[in-house]
């Protein structure tokens, strides 16, 4: 561990998670492939914490089980101090891949969890609130084939944000945008949290933009994934990308990753 | 983020077409006038073809050579006037004129057929009845055609829609659920396969009526393409999907409704299209067996009679009546499958 966790201070409706000595493994043809290894993290309720780590070493893994998505191997998940045994929709997914069903409008796609739950006949207002949050107002009776890439992911996103979600949980949610919609939609992503409250897990490969975004930013290993780093972002929003202190850590983290030798 | 609205895009492009308008009048002239050169040809040939009738004498006995000339002589006056006036006569001038090479087409097969069969007999009678005796059919004996046709349809449609049904809710269930699986799938594998009409002898001997074994019988060939095809449908619908519903709160019954059957639903109307196939095959062969109504029993009794033009009138009815269904068929997946792009257009 590079640097001790300072307490924070929640803010408001966020849930806390506690992940516990967890490990996983998947059995392919026969073999085992063991993808994640004695993970522990606990984050604070309304807290913004960042994952990185090389490609393939278990990080969606890893959010597959804080969604109740999986049982792990090995070890505990617990929200506010209870058991994850399934999906529940306070701890909503952004996957890495959109996922719209093509078959709904936008509407119908972001209006997909109050639906389930059964509460969209009264709720139908915060569908038209989330479309208009991302900005594709102009757009709700599109199909997923008539969106661009980047359009898709933020309908995820909003999609997710309809549900007031306790813990979101966003897996390389930005990863398809280009470079300046990527940025504008990192402010709002900050502004969102700071408004909802809620505990924020993102997944990135961007190391500027888990520093731009994160409380702390956690470093993991080659797979298996173990945690190698926890880094506190003691920085105040909104920050400045050119911040001196914010270069200093991506510098360290860069290190950890293994790619000082190119920066 | 540059983005252009709909408006500006669409605003954009009207630009363009109307420059190519206003600088290519010559080009649209020419293009106009080789279309009304192929309709007043479609004209010529409609005409061709009532003049056919009339010219020579008819070397057999049909009664209603004259009113199909005088219905092309009508038909080339309606086609000369839809394509020289197709500005004014709008959305019907335009269809015409669109379709103007084909009934050149028409106009001249019916030219040869007439001359090939009742003027100068090159096609052996009674094989190949000239155009005026299948006319003859439809003005002498509609009401016996109408009724099988109308039988026929009944017939269809209660099978029809039994065997799809089942189908779709069997598919479902063994796309969904293991146990049903294990169970169904097994039978499936064993009977699916069987022609429906290798059961015709024993279920017209079990079944109360000819009709209720027929019925059955159209079930049972729709339903196994719909039900094969509805649970491959289910049983590859993307687990991601699952997913995304399940973290939204989604429950079981959620999951297949609003997930499974909509993912499926292009499946499904393969299955649909398919069955439509074989049940026909079924409808018709049932007919012309067991069943003392419809057009196959049409078929077969003219064919007793030794009267071919009965059994081409028929036929075009039968064929008229299939397309139609597939047609229908495929606007009700173009209206409940619109998320889709590049569907095939029928
Ligand atoms: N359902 C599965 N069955 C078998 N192996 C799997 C499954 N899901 C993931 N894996 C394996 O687990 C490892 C970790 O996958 P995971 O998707 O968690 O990686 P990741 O860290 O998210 O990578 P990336 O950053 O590229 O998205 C990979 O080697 C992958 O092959
Ligand atoms: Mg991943």
């Amino acid at each position: 561990m590079v640097a001790l966790a300072k307490p924070f201070q929640p803010v408001a409706t966020g849930a806390s998670l506690d992940i516990k000595g967890v490990s996983h493994a998947f059995d392919i043809d026969g073999s085992v492939l063991p993808v994640l290894d004695d993970v522990s993290i606990s984050v604070a309720p309304g807290e913004f914490v960042a994952l990185l780590g090389p490609s393939g070493c278990g990080k969606s893994t890893l959010l597959r089980l804080v969604a109740g998505l999986e049982p792990p191997r090995a070890g505990t998940l617990e929200e506010d101090g209870v058991a994850i045994t399934g999906p529940y929709p306070s701890r909503v997914v952004v996957f890495q891949d959109p996922t719209l069903f093509p078959w709904r409008t936008v509407w119908d796609n972001v209006a997909l969890g109050l639906e389930a739950q059964g509460v969209l006949k009264t709720q139908r207002h915060r569908v038209d609130a989330a479309i208009d949050l991302v900005g594709l107002g102009a757009f709700k009776k599109a199909y997923p084939h008539q969106l661009s890439g980047g359009m898709a992911q933020r309908v995820a996103l909003a999609r997710a944000l309809v549900n007031d979600p306790r813990i979101l949980v966003l897996d390389e949610p930005l990863g398809k945008l280009d470079s300046l919609t990527r940025i504008t939609m990192q402010a709002e992503l900050v502004s969102l949290w700071q408004r909802n409250g809620f505990t924020a897990l993102l997944v990135t490969h961007d190391v500027e933009e888990a520093l731009f975004l994160a409380n702390r930013v956690i470093v993991f290993s080659d797979r298996p994934a173990r945690v190698t780093a926890d880094i506190t972002v003691d920085r105040p929003y909104p920050r400045h990308r050119g911040d001196p202190h914010l270069a200093e850590l991506r510098r360290q983290i860069l290190g950890l990753l293994g790619l000082d030798a190119t920066w | 983020m540059p983005t252009y609205s709909a408006s500006e895009v669409a605003s954009l492009r009207g630009d363009r077409e109307t420059a190519l308008i206003a600088g290519d009048g010559g080009l649209q002239f020419v293009s106009r006038l080789r279309f009304s050169i192929t309709g007043v040809g479609a004209g010529l040939a409609w005409l061709a073809f009532g003049l056919s009738c009339l010219r020579w004498p008819d070397i057999g006995d049909w009664p209603r050579t004259e009113v199909v000339a005088y219905t092309a002589f009508a038909i080339a006056g309606g086609i000369a006037i839809a394509t020289t006036a197709q500005a004014a006569l709008g959305k019907f001038g335009d269809g015409v004129q669109r379709r103007a090479p084909w009934l050149f087409a028409l106009g001249a097969f019916l030219t040869l057929w007439e001359l090939s069969t009742a003027k100068f007999g090159w096609l052996p009678l009674p094989f190949f009845p000239p155009p005026q005796s299948i006319v003859e059919v439809y003005t002498d004996d509609l009401p016996k055609l109408l009724d099988s046709a109308f039988a026929s349809v009944k017939l269809q449609l209660g099978g029809y829609f039994i065997g799809a049904a089942v189908g779709f809710l069997t598919g479902v269930s063994i796309g969904w659920s293991r146990l049903a699986g294990y169970w169904v799938h097994p039978i499936l594998r064993f009977i699916g396969p069987l022609p429906a009409t290798a059961w015709l002898p024993i279920a017209f001997f079990t079944f109360p009526s000819a009709w209720s074994a027929s019925t059955f019988l159209i079930a049972l060939a729709t339903g196994f393409p719909v039900t094969v095809l509805t649970w491959s449908g289910v049983a590859s619908v993307s687990s991601a999907y699952y997913d995304v519903a399940r973290t939204l709160g989604a429950r079981p019954s959620f999951l297949v409704t609003k997930v499974a059957i909509p993912a499926a639903l292009p499946h499904v109307f393969v299955g649909l299209f398919m069955g439509l196939g074989a049940s026909f095959a079924v409808l018709v062969v049932a007919e012309m067996i067991g069943v003392k109504a419809g057009l196959g029993f049409y078929l077969q009794w003219a064919q007793g009679w030794a009267s071919y033009n009965n059994m081409y009138a028929a036929l075009i009815v039968m064929s008229l009546l299939c397309s139609g269904a597939i047609t229908l068929l495929f606007k009700v997946r173009d209206r409940l499958l619109v998320w889709q792009k590049g569907v095939v257009k029928w």
